[in-house]
């Protein structure tokens, strides 16, 4: 039963930490060989940018330039507990304590704060790139890391779509940007582009993205053979890599051992998974273990998460890559990212959805009291909102959270006993 | 030979209890007004207890609800406040199909289906719309929160206060004072605030008839008028509203003995 009982409350003993798998070493080593990267750069006197998660890495990629990614770094640092801190830098700074937490965390970041995190510390940048697709919040903060740092900002102007379907006069409009981006960041690296080098790179990224919808699609089986959580971790390949062999390769090792865990019965879940839920928004990167400990405690297991389907693009030419960066999670309708979060909400047979109502994510928070509705009503599944922050420390509550989670689960175990009453 | 069973419902400003008999008969209850982190659950388990001539072995099943349901550790089991509102209200009247409670420092609508909540959602962070908010409101009022039903039940003229944020509001309502506006216009205003912002919650899991409200704020009639008009709906309220949380415990603490 989904509540608390004496008698399987007790705490289990502290086990020591586990090793992590061949493939997470990979995967994790990918992410910090970015950051290594971009130190042997600067230090070598190229250029090194920083860049938002959804700008078409291929370019700089294809003009061997370094990149960094402050949503990343951010993330990072926040999972570290030092967001709080440069959070504060940041508001000292003038900035809002209302904008986004990464956007504070990389503010303060620009300005020259060093963060306690000695693995996510970057060299100030030489340009910035800045795709808005991700939200427009964006626009003004790389405009700020530009300013700060005297330095040329590219900027990609990716309209929001209120259709499903991305028109033409879209693709045009960005493949303008698209060109332009080329000729400016040929100029910054002192390479030309080079069409073969192009293909390879997105070949790269298309067997990166393969990889991903692979691993994320293990899901589906029931019991699991892993935490949709780790599904956050992995991303930062996603984001920092895609474009790379090592980083497609990483994860095709992590579709093997998942293959093998499947065909043994096993899973990395620390836990027997009773209940499996999608887990809706950013996770509170600082405040990790106090999310987990009641998803523990009751046997949820997250088993959908919409990153697979929104990062898990596969393109051919520059048109098409045009089309795959109009479709980032808050540049879509709502009918889009509903008819995504639903899809894999079916085919990953979740019994509850939980949602993050991310102080930080303001787009992503504001339409979902309306998407709860519709998943309630289209998949007759319960869901629960807690507030929280990606960043932020000072906006989450756990005893606030721990008891939404336990009525999530006590609603869903009502509803599978109505279900099991109504087959009978 | 009877079975009784205890609920204990450990809220963040006061503690309830019902111990029931064969899950039917409410053989007693006690309120004391102190909440979670404080001695307010044991003195309410032994008031219960000593009006009740029962002791906590006569007890078949014991199980702790509210937002401090797991500080006490001695009892056989720990629910949320969700599902026992739910079924305490269930309990009162079968034909409810949508509860919404207003504790001490959140607010709740639970969607119910065969006495069985099968949705719901909680108010965010901010306390606006809580119990914390009228406690409030009344310190700086200078009223006890006993008399506010009462005194804006007198309001002649609309007053409108924010319903963003509890600070904000205090700050409204010192302006409004320092104006010369009636104190039960404000008061009026206040509940019509908390209406505002539940109504808002309420629409998202929406409403179906019955509709109850439980839980401590239910004793205000001027809450729960305000709170009809808003919804445009009748709201029934219990005798015992603010037993149901525990009244709901002491329910599932019978099915669980049954069981045992
Ligand atoms: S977390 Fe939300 S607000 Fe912050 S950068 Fe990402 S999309 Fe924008």
């Amino acid at each position: 039963m989904a509540e608390t009982e004496k008698t399987t409350a007790a705490a289990p003993a502290a086990k020591p930490k586990k090793e992590a798998s061949p493939a997470t070493k990979a995967l994790r080593k990918v992410v910090s060989d970015v950051y290594a990267a971009a130190w042997t750069a600067k230090e070598q006197g190229r250029p090194i940018g920083w860049s938002s998660s959804k700008f078409p890495a291929e370019i700089a990629e294809t003009l061997g330039l370094a990149v960094v990614y402050p949503e990343n770094q951010a993330a990072g640092i926040a999972a570290q507990h030092d967001g709080e801190r440069m959070c504060q830098i940041a508001e000292e700074m003038g900035f809002d304590a209302d904008i986004c937490g990464y956007a504070r965390i990389s503010l303060a970041c620009a300005n020259g704060a060093i963060t306690t995190n000695e693995g996510r510390r970057v060299p100030r940048p030489d340009f910035v790139l800045c795709c808005n697709n991700i939200c427009n919040c964006m626009t003004k903060w790389y405009e700020n890391i530009a300013r700060m740092n005297n330095c040329p900002l590219i900027m990609i102007d990716v309209p929001y779509n209120n259709h499903v379907e991305v028109d033409d006069s879209y693709v045009q409009y960005i493949r303008g940007q698209f060109d332009d981006a080329i000729v400016q960041l040929e100029k910054i690296s002192g390479n030309k582009w080079d069409e073969e080098k192009f293909k390879q790179v997105c070949a790269n990224a298309n067997r990166t993205a393969k990889a991903w919808l692979k691993v994320c699609d293990y899901l589906q089986y029931k019991p699991a053979p892993m935490s949709g959580f780790d599904l956050f971790n992995h991303m930062a390949d996603v984001v920092t890599a895609r474009c790379k062999v090592e980083a497609a390769e990483a994860f095709e090792l992590l579709a093997e051992e998942l293959e093998e865990h499947v065909k043994n019965g096993t899973s990395t879940l620390p836990f027997p998974e009773q209940y499996r839920v999608m887990f809706e928004g950013i996770p509170c990167w600082p405040d990790l273990k106090a999310l987990f400990k009641p998803l523990k405690g009751n046997g949820v297991n997250v088993t959908a998460v919409v990153y697979a389907p929104a990062f898990g693009f596969v393109y051919d030419d520059m048109d098409s890559l045009c089309r795959a960066y109009c479709k980032a999670p808050n540049s879509v309708c709502i009918e889009q990212g509903v008819d995504w979060r639903e899809g894999i909400c079916r085919d990953n047979k979740v019994d509850g959805v939980l949602v993050h109502y991310n102080r930080s994510c303001k787009p992503w928070s504001g339409y979902m009291a309306e998407m709860q509705r519709r998943f309630t009503k289209d998949l007759g599944v319960p869901c629960a909102g807690f507030d929280g922050d990606q960043a932020d420390p000072r906006n989450f509550n756990a005893a606030q959270y721990e008891t939404r989670v336990q009525g999530l689960v006590e609603a869903m175990e009502q509803n599978k006993l109505a279900k099991e009453a109504k087959a009978q | 030979m009877s079975i009784y069973t205890m609920g204990i419902d450990v809220g963040s400003t006061s503690s309830k209890c019902v111990i029931l008999k064969d899950g039917q008969e409410i053989v007693c209850k006690s309120l004391v007004a102190s909440g979670t982190g404080t001695s307010g659950p044991d003195r309410a388990v032994a008031e219960l207890l000593e009006k009740s001539g029962l002791k906590k072995e006569d007890m078949s099943y014991i199980l702790a609800t509210g937002y401090g349901r797991n500080s006490i550790d001695w009892v056989d089991q720990q629910m949320s406040e969700l599902s026992c509102h739910a079924r305490g209200a269930y309990h009162l009247f079968p034909e409810v199909h949508t509860v919404i409670d207003i504790g001490g420092q959140d607010v709740k609508v639970l969607q119910i289906e065969n006495g069985a909540m099968v949705n719901f959602q909680m108010n965010d962070k901010c306390a606006a719309g809580t119990g914390r908010f009228l406690d409030v409101m009344a310190r700086v009022l200078e009223v006890n929160v006993s008399d506010l039903a009462e005194l804006g039940a007198k309001s002649t003229k609309k007053i409108g206060i924010s319903s963003t944020c509890t600070v904000f509001a205090e700050s409204e309502v010192i302006s409004q004072l320092a104006q010369g506006s009636d104190k039960c216009d404000i008061i009026n205003g206040i509940h019509h605030s908390i209406a505002n912002r539940v109504a808002g919650l309420t629409h998202r899991v929406g409403v179906r008839d019955q509709l109850v409200m439980t839980g401590g704020v239910a004793q205000n009639s001027g809450v729960v008028k305000a709170l009809e008009e808003e919804l445009g709906h009748t709201i029934l309220t219990s005798p015992i509203t603010q037993y149901v949380g525990a009244l709901g415990a002491s329910l599932f603490a019978y099915q669980k003995a049954l069981k045992k």
